[in-house]
Order: C-alpha cells, then structure tokens, then sequence
C-alpha cells in the first residue's frame, strides 16, 4: 500500500493569536490561513478494505474525503436524530466504545446518505462484556470440514468457536470507520461540538456548526479477482496497483540440521511438526495486539524450543522436531497452506510423507482452573499416539480452527492442538483491539522502570512456562527420546516473562536490542502489531520472530563479523543460518560486542497459492488482497450555512456586473467626463 | 469554504479592477506594457521590504510578543514609504521614456499622455497588491471549512475580499493624484497620498474588527476618488451634463478645430 506520510500533523492545540496584516505585506510569522481554519487530526487509524475471492469488506470513503457535521452519540435511541430527524444531514457519528455494536453499526449502514462516517473512541481500559469483531466460526470455509469431510462438523454445526463474535470485520460499509484514542485531541473534538452543535432546549442548532472530514480513499474494488486484473493493466510508464495480496513468510527451524537446497522427500527422516500462530487482527488497519489469540502460542512454543536445546544436542531423539510458526493464519490459513503446497510440490525441505504427526499450540495464556485441552479430530483420529497429562474434551468435537486443519485436508496425519478452551473460546475479545497485555493479566507492580519490568516474572508469565515446560516434554516423548532425560526438560520463567514483555508492552528494550542485528533497531520501538500486512512489506513480529528462534535453539561461534557474513555464501549455507547480532556492551564501553549466531532457523514464504497459480477465485486457498490507498487522515473544522456561501456568490456576480456596467458607461464617457482642464497642445485621449 | 465562496470573493476583490482592465486597457497594447511594468515595480519594492523585514526577524528574540508586534509594525510602515518611493521612482522612469518614445516616433504628438500613464501604473501597482494580499486567503477558501474554529471571526474571507477591492481602487486614485503632483511639483498632495496609504495600511491593525477597519477604508476610498476625478480633469458640472444627457449638445457647442 502506498501511503504518503500524513501531511500536515499540525499540533491541534492552542496555537498563538495571530495579527493578520494581510495587505501591503507579504510573510507573516503565522503563516498560514489553513491553521485558522482546520485543527488536524494526529492519530489515524481506519478500517481499509480487504478483497477476497467473493467480497470486498471493509469501509471506504469518497476521492476528496467526506464531511458530516459532528454529532457525539449518546445512546441507541439518539440514532434517531441521525438518521431522520437531525436537520444538517450528513452527519460524522462519535461513538464511544459501548455503542460500537452491531446493531448500531448496522443501523448507520443502512443510513442511506446521512451518515458520512464514523469515529470510535478506543477506551483505555478493556471493556468488562466481551467484544469480537470476528465471525462466529473462524475460518470456516478453508479448514478441513467441508461437504465432502464430515459435513455435519462444517460450519460450526457442532461447536461455535467464537459466540461472542459479531462480524463486523467481514461487514462493507461505504462511509470511513476511524478510531481515536481517549485523550485531549478527542477532548478538543468533544468540546467543538459541545460549543457548536448542541442543540438547546429542542431548538435547532445554529451555524457555524462543527464538522470533520474523514479521508481514507480504497483504489481496489469488488473482489480479487477484478483487482488483480486491473494491477495487470500496463497503460503507462507506471502503472497504477491497486492492490496486494496478503502475505509474510513462515519462520522455522529445526532440532537436527536439515539440508536447504535438496527440496523434496528425504529418507529416513521422521519429522515432528511443532506448529504456532504468529498473526492476529482488528477491525482497524494496523492493530493487532493479539495477546491470547498469537502471542501465547509462540511464545509457549519458543520456550518449549529453548528448554528441548540441550536436550536435542545431547541425545538427539530419534525423529527430528520441527518448529513452524505460520503468518496469516487469521485469513484463510495463507502461511500452512503454503507450507503443505510446498510440501506437496517438492519445495520444502521435507514432504508430506516424511511428518510423522503435528502439535499445535492454540491459544493457551487463559486458564480456567490451570486446565488445558488437547482436541483431536474425531475422524482421522486412530490410536492416540500422544501420550500427555491433559484432558481430553470428552464428546466427539471437532477441531478448533488450527493449522492442523490444513495438514489434514492433505493427509490424514495424527495430531493434536492444544487450548485453554474445552469447547467455546474462552477469549472474550478474540481478534479486537482489546486482545492485549490486560486481556492476559499481565500486569506489574507500579513504580517498577521499563528494565525492571522486563525482569519481574509475572503469573501469567508462571502459567505459560508451566505450558511449555509440559509441551517440550511430550514433543521430546513425541520424537523418541528417552524417558530418563525428561526431568532435565525445563522451561525458563525468565525468558518466558521477558519474551512476554517484549510482544505485548515494549519491543525496545534491552534484551531485544542484544539478539538483533544492528540495522533493525530502528524498528524495535513501534507497539506491538501482529497483522500480517501485504507480501512486499515484512512485518517485524516474523524477523523478531526468527531472531529470538536463532538465539534460542541455535549456537554462539566464535568467527569475525566478515567470516559470519561468508559462511552464508559457503557450502555450510545448506545445513544452518548464519546471523551477526549486536549483543550487548560491556560494562566500562559503549561499543557493544556482537557475535555470530548459527542457527537452523530460516524464513519461507507465506504466500497463499491461489497468487502463484493465479486462480483467484480459488475455494481451496486463501484469497485475501489488501487495497492500496493515498492517504489516510482527518481533520475538524467550522462549516457555515449553505445560504451564507449562496450569498457571498451573490454579492460577488452583483459586485462584477455592476463594476462592468459601471465602467463601460464611464469609459464610454470619459471624453466628456474628463474634459475639462485639457491641455490643448500635448494632450490626446 | 466552498467554490460559491471562492468565487464570490474573486470576483468582490476583483471584479471592479478586472472591469477597468477588460473596457479601457486590454484594447491598447502601450497601456497593457505599462500596466505590467508598474506591477513588476510594486513586486520589487515588496521584495525590498520583506526582505529588511525578513532580516530584522531573525535578528530579533522571537519570543518576546511585543517585539513582534513592534516589529510587524515598523514592517508595514517601511513597506508603505518603499511603494511610494517605487511609484516616485517609475514616475520618473516614465517621464524619460516618454521623451524617448517622442524622439523615436514619427508623430508630434505623445502616443501617451502622463494622465493615462499616471492611470495605467496605479492600476497596475493595484493589481499586484491586490494579488498577493488576497490570493492566499482564496486557495484556503475552496476547502470545505470556514474560519473559526479558534474562535476567529467568520467574515473572514468577506472582508478580506472587499479590503483588497478597497486597496485596488485606492492605488490607482493614488496613482493619478500622485503623478499630477509631481507634474505639477505639489509636494503636499504627495504627502497626503503617503499620508493616507499610511492611514489605510495600519487601519487593518485593527482587524478581526472588520467594520473599524473597513469603514474608515471606504470612507477615504470614496474621499480619494472624488480628488482623483477632479485631477484628472472632471468637474461636477461634467457628471451633472453625463447624467442628464445633456452631452450632445456639449460635444457639439464645443466642438473646436484643431
């Protein structure tokens, strides 16, 4: 997506008084007229629009931005003025966070022409109800319940995932959606339309009254398919996209090293997938804290890969474990599903045949009473052969949607997926914006400093080392390994809190800063955002990711900075990954000392295959696109009243014609008029 | 605010000066160079002027408000005296070209007499003002909000709009009155003009108080083109005669031979 930086980002708060001398002069210390007039929005986030091989979701917004006079909502019943009664029709809707439901929405929706957009104001604290922009069942076409597999489990039949789910991710609407943070900025908006547009006392409102333009214009429409057409129009010298497909890359690694360039079947190699999800959504662009639904999964998983290193390095286990952790879950499973093509189509370093059986680890950072769930898939499911102390939901349920399910459209392969969940989501803001830090009650004690914050083991950092510590045991079983190292086998509550730190309060800390290389510090820093994004775009979580997984599993060489940027072009590339990182500073200096990470952890495309075989109406694999846009911003500002601006035009044409007129009779007569004092030797007229 | 208020208020700023340019300029090719060529010498003593201004900003504290305010005003003030001065200084320019264009054309008479000139150039200095006072204040105009928000009056662009008008008109009074003084070496009617081009441009100090500023503008507008009509050869009897058609006759009894 193209987006020009915001231009514009003007303080919106109390800019000195200006003295306008506007004649006879030219540069004001105040310069610019546009700040008397418009108070700029600083913080823009919005809803944009996602393509998939059907629908078009999202919001949009017209080329030149659209204007609504304010109107803050105060209840459900207040839509009435809104929506027929209000008098200055379109209105720009200020929700706040307990009126943002569905049935609100949906009433705006059909508004027909009086609404002209919406903005929510995100609450600072997580609302007490439960709030899911998602659907009700996840997911559910591209999983592995269909017509022809069990299809009285298809469709959420059985078990619906996400009840509190209300879809309005997946809803069109054709005005802008934006979200404001509750600070003074929305107090400033608040206040404008307090003073302007209140009505009193069952009176009309006068002008000027307070308004607000919303720009975030969609270049892509209808579906896929008609977008990716029109990227293919080559009509100048530089074409116009209008959109990209959704995508990143898959980070994995493995226990034993596996040779990169020999792509396809390789014998006698038994393989243990350990899957993860690393993406998550809202319904605005560009947030996705996904705290329950993403980061409790990796992280249990790289620390379950961190207590098996010395484990695997010592007595290896039979069978190889490999650690996945898939992008774009979350539409259409694009990261598994590209994984199992590649499996099917020789491009990966294993095939289907060589997985002996998967482990997913769902979300599992909420406990109800410390249970955990291990759901199988009651049709392909022969004899258990994972051998765990958990429970076992007791019903024939199918499989939560997972990763697995990908696995399984292909083979029937054995595996579970661990939850916290027996059979509905017990996360009440599955894929909103409120999935955060608060969701999974990690909290610290106050007056700690962001250091010491990264130091302090919380409960839920207690919880989920107590989950990988038992995951690391059961994928050591699962792989072969002897009973007596499993004792050994223990997961490290410091890395655990520190990980959990890092994903959902502050990636710029300093352990963080130790195990990158030193040209992406600049992006450590940004809040935390799992959204997948488009495929040009790689998005930090997956190269912090795959950071995190070298320094976990693999090993410190002792080689120079040169020598560990050459190891990549040598014949050693096959086996492991060779990465410089920073490291840390001494205590007495400032330079810090990096040194070489080798590792087998690798990055693999995450794009679904519907893009390379260029079947864009595909069922069978994800189809999502992400549109392009121009710019993304807002603004507040007065508007006076049509018949105000009716009169100035009027005044001007009066003013033009009668100064034609007027000069034209006097031109006309200018001999006569000007006549006397002529000079009557030099003089002509 | 909208496209009906940017173009009502093109055509309030200007609309009289575009009427005088379209019935008694665009036909003649002399009065249309020398039009341009007074704009050119109005933007040059603009540049002057924010250029001694621009210099004295940064020398001053930025943050005292005073200061500023003292500053601002000597700007103007200094602006004031430098378009005076330019209007001197093409007067003069004009008077040399003058006997030049005489010496090179075949004709006896001048082709242009110093009152269309002293027109012309006033005209042209009015156009430039106006230009650069207004044209700023139009681009925002198209946008769809209005001044106000920081509890700024809403007339803005309307008086802005008709001040520009009043500026227009003004500087070709000005010109008139100014380069029949100096024909006439009347040096007290070039202090008057200066004096009130001074009066008109510290008026708007008194701005967001449009109506104290604009109607004391109007006012010397009115008071100036009345002195201008007269110096440039009216007289009350002539508009009685315009206006009750009486001008055959007076055309014909006045009739004399060359």
């Amino acid at each position: 997506q193209t987006h020009i930086a915001d231009e514009g980002k003007v303080k919106p708060l109390s800019h000195p008084r200006c003295y306008s001398a506007f004649l006879s002069f030219a540069g004001v210390s105040c310069n610019s007229v546009e700040k008397k007039i418009y108070v700029h929005l600083n913080y823009t986030v919005s809803c944009v629009r996602l393509l998939n091989a059907t629908h078009q979701i999202g919001c949009q917004s017209s080329l030149s931005g659209n204007v609504g006079v304010l109107h803050v909502l105060e209840s459900e019943e207040n839509l009435d003025w809104v929506l027929h009664s209000g008098p200055n029709p379109p209105y720009m809707v200020i929700l706040e966070s307990p009126l943002f439901t569905r049935s609100v929405m949906m009433k705006l929706k059909n508004g027909s022409g009086r609404v002209a957009g919406v903005a929510v104001v995100a609450p600072n604290t997580n609302p007490a109800e439960g709030f899911s922009p998602h659907t009700t069942c996840p997911n559910e076409n591209t999983g592995v319940y269909s017509e022809t597999y069990e299809p009285t489990m298809a469709n959420c039949n059985m078990t619906v995932w996400n009840p509190l789910g209300n879809g309005l991710s997946y809803e069109e609407f054709d005005f802008p959606i934006f979200s404001l943070k509750d600070d003074n900025d929305t107090q400033v908006i608040r206040q404008c339309y307090l003073d302007h547009n209140r009505a009193g006392n069952g009176s009309t409102p006068q002008y000027p009254l307070c308004a607000m333009q919303l720009y975030s214009h969609m270049s892509a429409v209808t579906d896929t398919a008609t977008c990716m057409r029109r990227n293919a129009i080559n009509f100048s010298l530089n074409p116009e996209m209008v959109c990209d497909p959704l995508g990143d890359q898959n980070v994995w690694a493995s226990t034993r090293p596996l040779n990169n360039t020999a792509k396809g079947h390789k014998m006698w190699e038994s393989v243990v997938i350990a899957a993860a999800r690393l993406d998550s959504r809202s319904f605005f662009f560009d947030i996705a804290p996904g705290a329950q639904s993403g980061v409790s999964g990796f992280v249990t998983l790289l620390a379950a890969a961190h207590a098996l290193r010395n484990a695997t390095q010592e007595a290896q286990p039979n069978r190889t474990i490999l650690y996945t952790f898939f992008q774009g879950e979350t539409f259409d499973y694009i990261g598994s599903s590209r994984m199992v093509y590649d499996m099917e189509n020789k491009q990966f370093v294993v095939d289907l045949d060589n997985v002996h059986s998967v482990l997913e680890i769902g979300q599992v950072g909420l406990r109800a009473d410390s249970k955990l769930w291990l759901h199988t898939d009651p049709v392909s499911r022969r004899n258990e052969s994972l051998n765990v102390t958990v429970d076992v939901p007791g019903f024939s349920q199918p499989l939560p949607p997972s990763s697995f399910q990908r696995f399984l459209r292909a083979r029937p392969i054995p595996g579970v997926v661990l939850e916290d969940h027996q059979s509905a989501y017990t996360n009440k803001f599955y894929e909103s914006m409120y999935d955060n830090a608060e969701n999974l009650n990690v909290s610290y004690p106050p007056n700690l400093t962001p250091e010491e914050q990264l130091e302090y083991i919380t409960d839920t950092a207690r919880a989920v080392t107590e989950v990988a510590t038992m995951v690391a045991r059961a994928l050591y079983r699962q792989a072969g390994g002897e009973e007596s190292q499993l004792s050994s086998i223990k997961a490290d509550p410091q890395i655990v809190t520190k990980m959990l730190y890092s994903f959902l309060v502050r990636s710029n800390n300093s352990w963080f800063q130790q195990l990158v290389p030193s040209d992406f510090t600049s992006y450590l820093g940004k809040p935390p955002n799992f959204y997948v994004g488009v495929v040009q775009q790689s998005s930090e979580p997956t190269l912090l990711v795959q950071y995190l997984l070298a320094n976990l599993t693999g090993s410190t060489i002792n080689i120079t900075q040169d020598n560990c940027k050459n190891q990549r072009e040598d014949e050693s590339d096959k086996m492991y990954n060779y990465m410089w990182v920073q490291g840390a500073a001494p205590p007495n200096s400032t330079e810090r000392e990096g040194y070489c990470v080798r590792s087998t952890a690798r990055l693999s495309k995450a794009l679904s295959p519907a893009f390379d075989l260029e079947q864009y109406t595909s069922k069978n694999f994800s189809t999502w696109t992400e549109s392009r846009w121009k710019f993304i911003k807002g603004r507040i500002f007065l508007v006076a009243s049509h018949e105000l601006e009716m009169l100035t035009l009027g005044v001007g044409v009066g003013v033009l014609l009668s100064s034609l007129l007027v000069t034209y009779i006097i031109s006309s007569k200018a001999d006569i008029l000007f006549s006397s004092g002529r000079e009557p030797t030099n003089a002509t007229y | 605010m909208t496209a009906s208020v940017f173009f009502g208020c093109t055509f309030i700023a200007f609309g009289p000066a575009i009427a005088l340019f379209l019935f008694t300029i665009a036909r003649e090719p002399l009065r249309v160079i020398f039009l341009i060529a007074g704009a050119f010498f109005w933007l040059v003593s603009l540049l002057l002027s924010s250029l001694v201004w621009f210099i004295s900003v940064q020398i001053s504290n930025k943050e005292s408000a005073v200061q500023q305010k003292g500053l601002l005003i000597f700007g103007v003030v200094l602006s004031v005296l430098l378009q005076e001065t330019f209007r001197f200084a093409y007067y003069k320019l004009l008077k040399k070209a003058n006997e030049g264009l005489l010496a090179l054309s075949q004709e006896e008479t001048m082709p242009i007499s110093i009152r269309q000139l002293a027109y012309v150039s006033g005209l042209g200095f009015g156009f430039m003002s106006g230009a650069f006072s207004v044209v700023n204040i139009l681009a925002d105009s198209v946008g769809p909000g209005t001044v106000g928000i920081h509890g700024d009056s809403q007339h803005y662009f309307l008086s802005s709009a008709f001040m520009t008008m009043a500026i227009i008109l003004l500087h070709m009074f000005w010109g008139v009155v100014f380069f029949d003084a100096c024909e006439k070496q009347r040096w007290w009617a070039v202090a008057a003009v200066i004096i009130s081009h001074l009066v008109v441009s510290c008026l708007t100090f008194q701005n967001p108080e449009y109506v104290t500023s604009l109607v004391p503008t109007y006012v010397i507008l009115f008071l100036m083109g009345i002195w201008a009509f007269y110096t440039a050869g009216g007289s009350f009897r002539n508009l009685k005669l315009c206006l009750t058609c009486k001008d055959k006759d007076f055309l014909l009894a006045n009739h004399r031979p060359r």
